[in-house]
């Protein structure tokens, strides 16, 4: 079934799309992660420009954190207070990527940005993930008590000054990480068409020490934020949001995560993140290979404006 | 009609023929080609015939014509990749200044049959020789056929189907009625296509016709598109509410709290 995308200007088949929204929701519902990092590079794949289907896949993003946060709300596992220190951060940050990334647009740098962060982070983040979840299994096949990470958790994070009581997290942190956090996540999820949370969570869990009950609702709540204001921007400043692109995505992902959900919690937590780490290490080889292998066409075009009235 | 008379005398006095002796009369198959949600490229056809009047040198019959479709022109960067610290990235660029975005030229045989090299070049027939400007550091020119960077634009746009020449598109019908196809795939511009029609008879131009045609999005992608170009601001915040919507449908749908 036919369906010319308005923005993306090409006719794609609806069903395929539908399918890898449904695929990615899966995942996404399994891991509890956006699954933008996946979502983006299936989209380049099957022939949309990576400015189109970074700018649409924000609001997908938006749309699975908002019915995810819902439910997280309703349990009350999110922690309001560190979401809008999050999101002071994260605001800012995603408004700089969106400028970012219409100057490297214009520089003609954006795609490969947009791959080597893909290698970096994704092949960075995997192997750490893939690794931690290799050795907790490890452990307790060798019996050893599960070592909950707490021992000497004050480092020099928490010393910092500006402190704040976060009450339903039932921590006392300062301000400064928080802020930077969102920050960093708000950009990169806007260069890279993201939410950002499959750094997000392990950053706020083995970092910050944020119990665990209320980082995956509270992330999400950054996620919702940052990914609509992405979308605003993207389509305010480049016009590159293809609302039909996203609804279909929209329809498949939501449908997809509620599935993926009920699997993952058929899984151990140890497999999971070991599933997840190569999923990921898999995506950033991925990008690295076409980045080292010579391309079939070392030209490209792309329109640069100008049409003649 | 006097279009039984030898041949012979017809070759004598077509070099001295006033250059208006023949007119063209041209028409396309549709003038306004919609692009639809379920679009997938179309064809259209052009049709013409030639008349002759009573200037027309008696005889002549040998007419050759050649069909060029341009589309909506625009600006267009062509970027070379080079490897760089072991990856592939984008080094080289060269901007194409009010190139038409689609290219067709059609003709009934060719080039080279058709017309001398100078002519040619002086009419724009066939792609190598279409004027196709380039921003070169801060001059702006036409370059050889052979430029590296023209070449291969030229080819990317061949294999999108963008650009096309084919030297036997053009039938004749009888000697003065013809035809040809012009092919549209899924991935056309919208706005204005130019079609100019020259007529050639011994090396010589000696007659030209133009007609347009236009593509246009209508309804729902239109409107989007629009949207989208013209309403940034709104069309950001209903596709953010469109995600809000749909979230929060699918958190009721599947409830299970």
């Amino acid at each position: 079934m036919q369906l010319y995308l308005p923005i993306a200007d090409i006719p794609i088949n609806v069903l395929l799309i539908l399918a890898m929204g449904a695929a990615v929701g899966f995942v996404s519902g399994m891991f509890g992660i956006g699954g933008g990092f996946l979502m983006t590079p299936l989209l380049i794949f099957v022939g949309i420009a990576p400015a189109v289907s970074v700018a649409s896949v924000a609001s997908h993003i938006a749309a699975s954190s908002f019915s995810g946060a819902l439910s997280y709300w309703r349990r009350r596992a999110i922690d309001p207070a560190l979401a809008s220190v999050l999101l002071t951060g994260g605001v800012v940050g995603t408004a700089l990527g969106v400028w970012a990334f219409t100057q490297l647009r214009n520089l003609g740098q954006l795609d490969l940005t947009i791959s080597l962060s893909y290698v970096i982070l994704l092949t960075a983040v995997g192997s750490l993930m893939f690794w931690e979840g290799l050795r907790a299994l490890l452990r307790i096949r060798r019996g050893d008590p599960v070592n909950l990470r707490r021992s000497g958790s004050h480092s020099w994070v928490h010393g910092l000054p500006l402190k704040m009581r976060f009450k339903r997290s039932k921590i006392y942190l300062s301000v400064i990480p928080v802020i930077a956090v969102g920050l960093l996540i708000g950009f990169i999820g806007a260069v890279m068409g993201i939410g950002g949370s499959f750094i997000l969570i392990p950053i706020l869990i083995y970092w910050l020490r944020i119990p665990t009950s209320t980082v995956i609702g509270t992330s999400m709540v950054l996620t919702l934020v940052t990914m609509m204001i992405a979308t605003l921007l993207h389509a305010v400043t480049n016009h590159l949001v293809d609302a039909v692109l996203a609804l279909i995505l929209m329809v498949g992902g939501v449908t997809g995560a509620q599935f993926g959900a009920r699997a993952g919690q058929k899984i151990r937590g140890e497999h999971l993140r070991l599933l997840l780490g190569l999923l990921i290490l898999a995506v950033g080889v991925r990008f690295a290979v076409e980045l080292v292998v010579r391309p079939a066409d070392l030209f490209t075009i792309r329109e640069t404006g100008g049409v003649a009235p | 009609m006097i279009r039984a008379l030898p041949i012979i005398a017809a070759l004598g006095i077509g070099m001295l023929a006033p250059a208006r002796a023949e007119q063209l009369i041209v028409s396309v198959s549709n003038h306004r080609v919609t692009v639809t949600p379920n679009y997938a490229g179309e064809e259209l056809v052009l049709f013409g015939a030639v008349e002759k009047d009573d200037k027309t040198p008696p005889g002549r019959n040998n007419y050759n014509l050649v069909v060029t479709v341009n589309g909506p022109r625009t600006d267009l960067m062509t970027r070379r990749k080079e490897r760089r610290f072991g990856i592939w990235i984008n080094t080289d660029s060269r901007q194409f200044l009010q190139v038409p975005s689609y290219l067709a030229v059609f003709s009934n045989r060719p080039m080279d049959a058709i017309a001398p090299a100078d002519v040619q070049r002086r009419q724009q027939l066939g792609i190598n020789n279409v004027l196709l400007t380039q921003r070169v550091g801060t001059d702006y020119a036409d370059v050889v056929a052979t430029d590296p960077f023209r070449s291969a634009f030229v080819r990317l746009r061949k294999e999108h189907g963008l650009y096309r020449e084919e030297t036997s598109a053009v039938t004749f019908l009888t000697p003065t009625l013809f035809r040809t196809s012009i092919p549209l795939p899924a991935e056309v511009p919208i706005g204005t296509y130019d079609v100019e029609i020259k007529l050639f008879a011994d090396g010589a131009l000696i007659s030209k016709a133009e007609t347009a045609f236009d593509i246009v999005k209508v309804g729902f992608e239109q409107f989007v598109a629009n949207a989208a170009r013209n309403h940034g601001f709104i069309y950001g915040l209903l596709t953010a509410a469109m995600a809000l919507m749909s979230g929060w449908a699918a958190s009721i749908v599947f409830r299970r709290d």
